[in-house]
């Protein structure tokens, strides 16, 4: 750690500082990555495709190490996998041979300290994934295979699957990327909805830029690639957010003014 | 209805309808029964034979299930090997290939060398036919894997046994099964090719020896038999890859709106 580093505070979720990835062969993903996330915020990040979004994803959760710099998530440096993330995609990747209720028990087979338990308490565990699921809308869905969900369904329990090991920071990937315009913005509200209750700390990588105003609390801007962060905007806007708030003139602007930023970005790439 | 009820009767009226057209072309073409016999008479020899050709195929079906056995345990070890290491697949899969081009035929003499006449040579072979398409199967179910699901997997600690046990082998048992219906044909025909080489039991022996003696009804009873035997076979593997991997197959559910 670098003492000129920005001083560590206990209320911070993510700590990137000064970060670079360098894959094998040399492409250089994220250069200069600095990023700092409150616990309990919801951050969005934006930017033109290929700017090493899904690196962000990476590294934050501890699957890949920086080439130079330091992360640190709830306070601990990043050494490996950072189990007190939950990860979703754009593709739901539910395994169609496991029903439902079954695949959102996957990540409690697997995490600690919910492994070791997972025998002796599965029936409590069942139990916690219905209410999860009725809590996104899928009361009575439990028992059925991925593929007999639509899309936006098959989201849903992608998304409960990413939270049923109550972790502190959610990771998104472009979620709702692959939706239908009505059944994403249905599913901006369930995502809003859950966040406030639970208040886990978010990040969602998008590059839906109303998407990005209507859900974040800051919208981050990276440039292109190698990806660093070029603009930090704050979204003041009162929540809970819901479909007016996405016509307000406020919300507009800020699209727009992040549209600027990325349309320059681009054509300087 | 009446189309589907056609459609079901399909493969039995294709049969006798050729079984019709061979016997009448043997009769108008008036063909000697050493070049080819006629179905009726091919039909007589399976009833009068029926020992000695039943004697000879439960033989065959011994030494193909035996190798086909040994194949499917050793092509899943190996399909799990290759399929989850990408060492192990840079190391084997050429050697793999290569050795899936050597012609079989061309082995058996060497196996008889080293294990003598007999049955060894038939199930050795079988086992050598059979146990690449396991192989392929697990591994390509295995290597097909989506990464933001390992990735989800992995940041939640999954070890690569996990991810293995959890998503990979129950991802990769519709192939693994699509493949079993495979080897045991390919198993067939490995035992019959080392027995009509190298055997003095089993169908391949039995034809060999008859078509040597210019009983050519007998040599096609014998065929018909290990036909049918790798139609039973093969239906039962179809029916076992049905009832275990109904997810896989799903053309027929509609997904529900909402």
């Amino acid at each position: 750690m670098q003492a000129n580093s920005v001083a560590d505070t206990p209320d911070m979720m993510v700590e990137i500082d000064d970060v670079q990835l360098t894959y094998p062969g040399g492409t250089l993903a994220v250069e200069h990555l600095d990023m700092r996330v409150q616990r309990g915020q919801f951050i969005a990040v934006v930017g033109p495709s290929g700017c090493g979004k899904s690196s962000l994803m990476k590294l934050a959760s501890g699957l890949v190490l920086p080439s130079h710099g330091g992360i640190k998530v709830a306070g601990q440096k990043v050494r490996g996998p950072v189990k007190i993330v939950g990860m979703a995609f754009q593709n739901p990747t539910l395994l169609p041979w496991r029903t439902t209720l079954d695949n959102l028990l996957l990540p409690l087979e697997i995490v600690q300290p919910y492994r070791g338990r997972f025998r002796a308490e599965k029936r409590q565990f069942e139990a916690d994934v219905r209410a999860l699921l009725a809590t996104v809308g899928l009361d009575g869905f439990a028992e059925r295979f991925p593929w007999q969900l639509s899309g936006g369904m098959q989201q849903r329990a992608s998304l409960c699957r990413a939270l049923i090991h109550q972790p502190q920071l959610l990771m998104l990937d472009e979620p709702f990327g692959a939706l239908d315009a009505f059944t994403r913005e249905e599913l901006w509200d369930v995502l809003q909805d859950i966040w406030m209750q639970r208040g886990f700390t978010t990040v969602l990588v998008t590059h839906d830029l109303r998407e990005a105003v209507y859900l974040a609390d800051r919208v981050l801007v990276m440039s292109a690639r190698p990806g660093r962060i070029i603009a930090d905007h704050v979204v003041d806007l009162p929540r809970p957010r819901n479909l007016d708030t996405s016509f307000l003139p406020h919300f507009t602007d800020l699209v727009h003014e992040l549209r600027d930023l990325i349309r320059a970005e681009r054509a300087g790439a | 209805m009446n189309r589907r009820r056609l459609g079901q009767a399909m493969p039995y009226l294709t049969v006798i309808g050729l079984l019709i057209v061979w016997e009448l072309v043997c009769i108008v073409l008036d063909i000697p029964e050493f070049i080819l016999p006629r179905p009726s008479r091919v039909a007589v020899v399976l009833v009068q034979d029926f020992g000695a050709i039943w004697f000879h195929a439960q033989h065959t079906l011994y030494t193909t299930i035996v190798g086909f056995a040994i194949a499917v345990g050793f092509g899943m070890a190996l399909g799990v090997l290759v399929g989850s290491s990408q060492l192990a697949y840079q190391g084997l899969y050429p050697v793999l290939v290569g050795f899936n081009s050597v012609p079989k035929v061309a082995v058996v003499p060497l196996l008889v060398v080293w294990f003598g006449i007999g049955t060894v040579p038939a199930v050795i072979t079988a086992f050598l036919l059979s146990f690449f398409p396991v192989a392929v199967n697990v591994a390509t179910g295995l290597a097909t894997l989506e990464p933001e699901l390992a990735d989800v997997l992995r940041a939640l600690g999954a070890s690569k046994l996990d991810i293995i046990r959890k998503v990979g082998l129950p991802r990769s048992l519709p192939y693994f099964f699509a493949s079993l219906k495979v080897a045991i044909t390919l198993a067939f025909v490995g035992s019959v090719i080392a027995e009509t080489l190298a055997s003095d039991q089993g169908i391949g022996t039995l034809v060999e020896q008859a078509s040597a003696n210019f009983k050519v009804p007998l040599v096609f009873a014998g065929l018909v038999v290990v036909a049918a035997l790798g139609i039973a076979m093969y239906a039962l593997f179809a029916v076992i890859e049905r009832k275990t991997t109904r997810w896989a197959i799903r053309a027929v559910d509609v997904p529900i709106g909402g």
